[in-house]
């Protein structure tokens, strides 16, 4: 084991988990807002109660959340050091400036929010969860944009032995971060509302507090019903946009090794990065990729041969993430789609709410997977084209890095744990009583 | 040039900024075994610091994004030399974090230990890493050309890191107490606003020998022999440290607050200043050093970034000052009363 592998290793599990929080900010934030703004207008009491029983597990889910984010900022530095010096002139003023113009607005607020039911009116207090909102929302759009330089580098010169700005403007308006934000937030609203549905399902079949959980289910129905359709129409934008930007990652997404004209889609395969085939492929539907990236059935598709050995990315992990990804994004716009239909009748339909219930997981293992294909699919590149992984890390000794890796193991194992016991705990415990 | 200067300076300032704020809730979290003698009091500490620790917080990443972002050959050396202290203090900072989320959700007094045990550490540790860490700063740190660090962990727990360590926690600890004694009333108020005087006696003992000590270990004077007017930056710091020991005497606890906050400041420039214009100074050969000149973005990055930082730091720095004047009041028992309380 070397510093390298244990760096990507101690990377990947401490960003792994920053996203297991993350989402649920990004759409519970506004859910509660919603909410909220609701009793503010109407003053009908169980919008206020809805808004303290959703913002009690929307706490618990941010405190952890921003914790985890705090290691994320100084890794760059403690474990990617020559990354850091070679892009810092770009990547590090963007997320210096996610910290000055989104985390100061999110974390001064919440503790007015928190605090600051009694010194504030009901509408300025409604208003302050818009802020928090909005400010998680800047925050993701900064983090994306960094994170979209890396997979599409634009707007620099290579000069003084490193990548220096060139025009801010290409680097902060590119198609590559609009996509990357949208399909990301999408995740979020979408993880959200399966979470929300999925917990109001829970009471809902034991037949407690039926009008808050009915009013909250319907509430996230709407949101899930909209965000699960976008992401699978924006989720082929973004594959596409891929085919131009990223054609070795698109190649093991659907693991494609020959270039050719109608590239089929197969309904299942196996790649085997060896023997640079695949070992299994059932029912391959000619002309379908090419469809789905070049929008003609007769396009060309470049094939992972194409490339170099050393500059595909791991073939199988992508693959099976990327088409267990798009399987969950369908199964969430038929399990939404049936809940609108039953929208009205949610209790005469126990199987439904089961299913609601079991779906919480979903989301989360789709978004996991999402950045599986985002990440691994780069590789071995750490800016796309521009630098390897193997020349980012920091030389430092790798009893360190396994230290510090073991030490989160062990902290975020406990705050993981803690964590979700609690959101547990409280989204069991229900509302209070009116 | 003249912005590498600029953000130089802007770079110390954030950092100083960062200790004013972040200063006194570590300073309340190493507090906690000491003045709160039963669990309510326990929570009017947690409560007295509840809306604004997280905000607080903020400066560090700033600090660390502004490294980043001006000086990225410094971000990226600096902390993979400093990897294990670094690791700890943000594993402090993590464990630290949650007690406020968690504390109080579980009505179990095992727990609530756990969380208070957290609490305490998660605050001493940082203090101390932040003073050891820039005391070393101040000596220079055995790091080769290529930027790779030769020493460990054990490396900086020299005698001058350690006094450096020292130093921060006692100015934490009279900043922190200060604050509470704003926040709170009764026995624990008078518990705190005895504390901060007694710990002022040990923060001024620890102040000269490191002053002293700066002279024996340190280059950081040369800069002021070249230019005495500097000096006037240390005669600030004096005095604004005699003054926090008069107002505390008095009872004028907001104005003994804003003393300490400048005996920060003063002590952070009294470094910045000694240091320019490196950043983190090599012991093996000062031409490894890392400086303002040499390290930092290109022009473009830096002209934007200050743009930015133009617009958005007067923003930041008045909501925040709202949301001080917000929460100036005691905490009292009505306040624990809530759903929402840690
Ligand atoms: C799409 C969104 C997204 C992504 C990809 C990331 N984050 Fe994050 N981050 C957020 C969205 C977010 C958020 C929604 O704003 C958080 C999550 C939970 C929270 O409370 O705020 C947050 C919190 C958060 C914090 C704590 C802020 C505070 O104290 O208020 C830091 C320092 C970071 N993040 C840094 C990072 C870094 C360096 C990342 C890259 C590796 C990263 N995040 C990925
Ligand atoms: C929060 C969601 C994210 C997840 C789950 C995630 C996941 C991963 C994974 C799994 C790896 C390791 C890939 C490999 O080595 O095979 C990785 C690497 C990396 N990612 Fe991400 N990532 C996320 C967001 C980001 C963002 C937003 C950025 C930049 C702003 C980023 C920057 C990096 C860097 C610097 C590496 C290390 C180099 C590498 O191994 O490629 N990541 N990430
Ligand atoms: C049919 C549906 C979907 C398609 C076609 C699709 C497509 C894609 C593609 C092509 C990428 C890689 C982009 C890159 O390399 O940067 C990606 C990433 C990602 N996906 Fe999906 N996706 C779908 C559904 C979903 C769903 C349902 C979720 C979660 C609820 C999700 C979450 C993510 C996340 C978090 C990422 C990483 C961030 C990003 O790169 O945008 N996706 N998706």
């Amino acid at each position: 084991m070397d510093v390298l592998f244990l760096s990507r290793l101690q990377f990947a599990a401490a960003t792994f988990f920053h996203f297991l929080f993350v989402p649920l900010t990004l759409g519970l934030s506004i859910l509660v807002a919603i909410m909220e703004t609701k009793y503010a207008r109407t003053g009908e009491e169980i919008y206020l109660r809805m808004t303290k029983f959703w913002s009690k597990l929307f706490l618990v889910n941010f405190a952890v959340g921003i914790v985890t984010g705090i290691t994320l900022e100084f890794q760059f530095g403690t474990n990617w050091s020559r990354y850091s010096s070679f892009v810092g002139d770009i990547f590090g003023s963007l997320l210096a400036i996610e910290a000055t113009a989104a985390f100061f607005l999110e974390s001064t607020f919440i503790g007015v929010w928190v605090f600051g039911w009694k010194k504030l009116s009901a509408k300025a207090h409604a208003f302050v969860m818009w802020l928090v909102a909005f400010a998680s929302t800047l925050s993701a759009i900064w983090i994306l944009t960094a994170n979209a330089w890396m997979q599409h580098p634009v707007g620099y010169v290579l000069k003084n032995g490193r990548a220096e700005l060139e025009s801010f403007a290409d680097v902060v308006f590119q198609g590559f971060a609009v996509l990357e934000f949208i399909h990301t937030a999408s995740a979020a609203y979408i993880l959200s509302a399966f979470f929300v549905m999925g917990i109001s399902a829970y009471h809902l079949l034991k037949k407690q507090h039926v009008e808050f959980f009915s009013k909250s289910f319907r509430m996230a129905l709407v949101f899930g019903l909209i965000f699960s359709v976008l992401e699978v129409v924006e989720g082929h934008l973004h594959g596409s946009d891929l085919a131009e930007k990223q054609p070795t990652k698109l190649a093991a997404m659907e693991a494609h090794w020959q270039t050719m004209t109608y590239a089929p889609k197969y309904l299942f395969a196996w790649p085997d990065q060896q023997m640079e085939k695949n070992s299994i492929e059932i029912i391959p539907i000619p002309g379908v990729l090419s469809l789905l990236a070049k929008h003609t059935p007769s396009a060309e598709v470049k094939g992972l041969k194409d490339f170099p050995k050393e500059d595909r990315p791991p073939v199988l992990i992508t693959y099976l993430s990327f088409n267990l990804m798009v399987g969950l994004g369908f199964y969430f716009v038929l399990v939404t789609l049936i809940g609108w239909l039953k929208r009205n009748k949610l209790m005469e339909s126990p199987w439904y709410l089961k299913l609601m219930l079991y779906s919480i997981p979903l989301p989360y293992i789709a978004c996991e997977l999402g950045w599986t294909v985002a990440e691994v699919g780069r590789q071995p590149w750490i800016v796309y084209g521009l630098m390897k992984t193997a020349d980012a890390f920091s030389p430092i000794a790798t009893s360190q890095v396994l230290t510090s890796l073991v030490a989160f193991i062990l902290v975020y194992g406990l705050l993981g744990a803690v964590g979700f016991y609690l959101i547990i705990k409280n989204a069991k415990q229900g509302p209070n009583p009116a | 040039m003249i912005l590498q200067d600029i953000w130089f300076f802007l770079w110390g300032l954030l950092w100083a900024v960062y200790f004013i704020t972040d200063g006194f809730d570590l300073g309340i979290g190493c507090l906690l075994p000491v003045l709160a003698k039963t669990d309510e009091e326990k929570r009017i500490m947690f409560n007295s610091m509840g809306p604004l620790w997280d905000g607080n917080e903020v400066w560090l990443l700033t600090a660390g994004g502004v490294t980043f972002a001006a000086f990225p050959k410094v971000y990226g050396v600096m902390f993979s030399s400093l990897y294990s202290a670094l690791m700890l203090l943000l594993f402090s900072l993590i464990l630290r974090g949650v007690c406020f989320e968690f504390r109080s959700k579980v009505n179990h007094p095992g727990w609530r230990r756990l969380w208070d045990t957290c609490m305490f550490a998660g605050s001493l540790l940082p203090a101390i890493l932040l003073g050891v860490a820039f005391a070393n700063i101040f000596r220079g740190i055995p790091f080769d050309g290529n930027g790779v660090y030769q020493g460990t962990l054990i490396t900086l727990l020299n005698p001058y890191g350690l006094l450096g360590g020292l130093l921060f926690l006692m100015l934490f600890l009279v900043h922190g107490a200060i604050f509470l004694s704003i926040k709170s009333d009764g026995d624990l108020h008078t518990r705190a606003a005895r504390t901060a005087g007694i710990i002022w006696w040990l923060l001024l003992v620890v102040a000269v020998i490191f002053l002293i000590a700066s002279a024996l270990y340190t280059p950081l004077y040369k800069n002021y022999l070249a230019n005495p007017m500097l000096f006037i930056v240390i005669v600030i710091t004096v005095l604004a440290l005699l003054g926090i020991k008069v107002f505390v005497t008095k009872g004028h606890f907001w104005k003994a607050w804003f003393s300490s906050a400048l005996t920060i400041i003063g002590a952070t420039f009294y470094g910045v200043i000694g240091l320019y214009p490196n950043m983190f100074p090599s012991s093996i050969d000062p031409a490894y050093s890392l400086s303002a000149h040499n390290a930092s973005s290109s022009p473009l990055t830096l002209k934007i970034m200050l743009v930015v930082a133009v617009i958005f730091v007067p923003i930041v720095l008045s909501y925040q000052i709202w949301a001080y004047n917000l929460f100036k009041h005691k905490v009292t028992k009505d306040d624990l009363a809530y759903e929402e309380a840690y």
